[in-house]
């Protein structure tokens, strides 16, 4: 049995579809994902000891597990206590979480690596601690965080098609669908992956730009 | 939390964990194959094998692992390619992770001080002499944190199989999930078991590590 990549043409539109809901579900995960990485980053350097133990201890149980098992226990296990996500919910909340915990990693990095100095420096020029937060260590933390960032972005991207597997019907599940009907994996699962890798540039392209405007004079 | 439940099943998950063990073992050390002869071929002095090189790690890096392994054991039968599950499980996954390792190995490589090399070739070693007794042990010790990082992903990576039917972990994890309805005990008890194959995987590396640093 050979090739025929012929077959994939009338489900280039539905493969489209799936690609486009790939970006939404990366997009919405990141979003989550940046945003909760900031919340437990804080969280884990400077909330009071109970609520900073039990940070690190979910941080420490989130890294451990492959995002598939996570993925598992939000979609059929949340239902248990009576919170039904659909799987698109849950497969954003799942990549969100899982990613956050290796962003808050990151970030408190960042963090940590700017120069007390600088926050000492800033208070006695007369700037308020917010601030000097805001304009002095904030700028200096991000460029170091962006680059590590962007790399779990893209991780994020290509983890995104785990969530094929809880039934969110993406570029993954997408050409499942059309291999269903035409029984030719190989075909639909090449040109899947040539969708990823042109999403995946583009996302790189995106990232550099941020990157490069992140870089303040060191 | 259901403790009766959890002390019936935990035999079969510990038989589970051993398969992920072996995908772990043997994925990883194709991935190292992959990664050593990725890093020789980027760093090669023939454009062709930089080109390749590049290639690999591109393609394999900017396509999700779960799309390579569907085009492996589903795709494969139509070249001709019949692998079992656990057989394309971890030859799909050594060449993913292999790719990461490429780029890993070549960073410890080129992070060597430079004068290293020219010192060594002044003295009269020969390129690949230089290479292999002055550049590769500094290197080496370089890569041990970073693959490291990789070894770390790719034991969590296993999980990705259960996707192609191996009864590993998380695929019995899911097994049993459905059909106790108890996806929370289920979750634990995989948890656990990754947690402590995961920690026990680092404090290795971490003494590696330690020896190998300069005294």
């Amino acid at each position: 049995m050979g090739f025929d990549f012929a077959v994939v043409v009338p489900y280039l539109g539905s493969l489209f579809q799936g690609a486009v809901w790939t970006v939404i579900v990366t997009c919405a995960g990141g979003a989550l994902s940046l945003a909760g990485g900031v919340v437990f980053a804080v969280a884990a350097l400077y909330a009071p000891w109970p609520v900073r133990w039990g940070i690190k201890g979910f941080l420490w149980l989130f890294r451990g597990t492959p995002l598939l098992l996570q993925l598992f226990l939000i979609y059929f296990g949340l239902v248990e206590i009576g919170i039904d996500l659909d799987a698109f919910a849950a497969g954003i909340l799942g990549l969100g979480l899982h990613y956050a915990t290796y962003n808050a990693d990151v970030i408190q990095a960042g963090i940590l690596a700017v120069d007390r100095g600088q926050m000492e420096a800033g208070r006695t020029l007369g700037l308020s601690q917010g601030q000097t937060l805001r304009k002095i260590i904030v700028p200096q933390a991000l460029r170091d965080m962006a680059p590590p960032l962007g790399n779990n972005m893209i991780a994020l991207l290509k983890d995104s098609a785990l969530v094929s597997v809880i039934g969110v019907a993406e570029l993954t599940l997408s050409a499942q669908l059309a291999i269903s009907q035409t029984f030719r994996p190989f075909e639909f699962y090449a040109t899947a992956g040539v969708f990823y890798y042109v999403i995946n540039l583009g996302l790189e392209a995106i990232l550099g730009r941020i990157e490069r405007r992140t870089q303040v004079a060191r | 939390m259901d403790v009766e439940l959890l002390l019936r099943v935990y035999p079969f998950f510990l038989k589970a964990a051993l398969v992920t063990l072996e995908l772990s073992v043997l994925s990883i050390l194709l991935g190292l194959g992959c990664g050593a002869l990725g890093a020789g071929a980027r760093l090669s002095r023939h454009r062709v094998l930089r080109f390749l090189g590049a290639a690999y790690v591109s393609v394999f890096r900017g396509t999700p692992a779960l799309i390579q392994l569907f085009i492996l054991y589903f795709g494969g039968p139509q070249i001709g390619i019949q692998l079992d599950a656990f057989t394309a499980g971890f030859i799909g996954l050594g060449i993913n992770i292999g790719a990461y390792m490429t780029e890993t190995m070549r960073g410890a490589i080129i992070a060597v001080d430079k004068g290293q090399n020219e010192a060594a070739r002044t003295l009269g070693l020969s390129r690949g002499q230089a290479m292999r007794r002055v550049v590769l042990p500094q290197a080496m010790r370089l890569m041990i944190r970073p693959l490291g990082v990789n070894i770390n992903a790719q034991i969590k990576g296993t999980s990705l199989v259960a996707a192609i039917s191996v009864v590993e972990l998380t695929y019995t994890a899911q097994r049993y999930i459905a059909s106790t309805y108890k996806p929370f005990e289920m979750f634990l008890l995989a948890g656990v078991i990754y947690l402590a194959i995961i920690s026990a995987t680092g404090l290795g590396l971490s003494w590696l590590d330690r020896r190998a640093a300069i005294r």
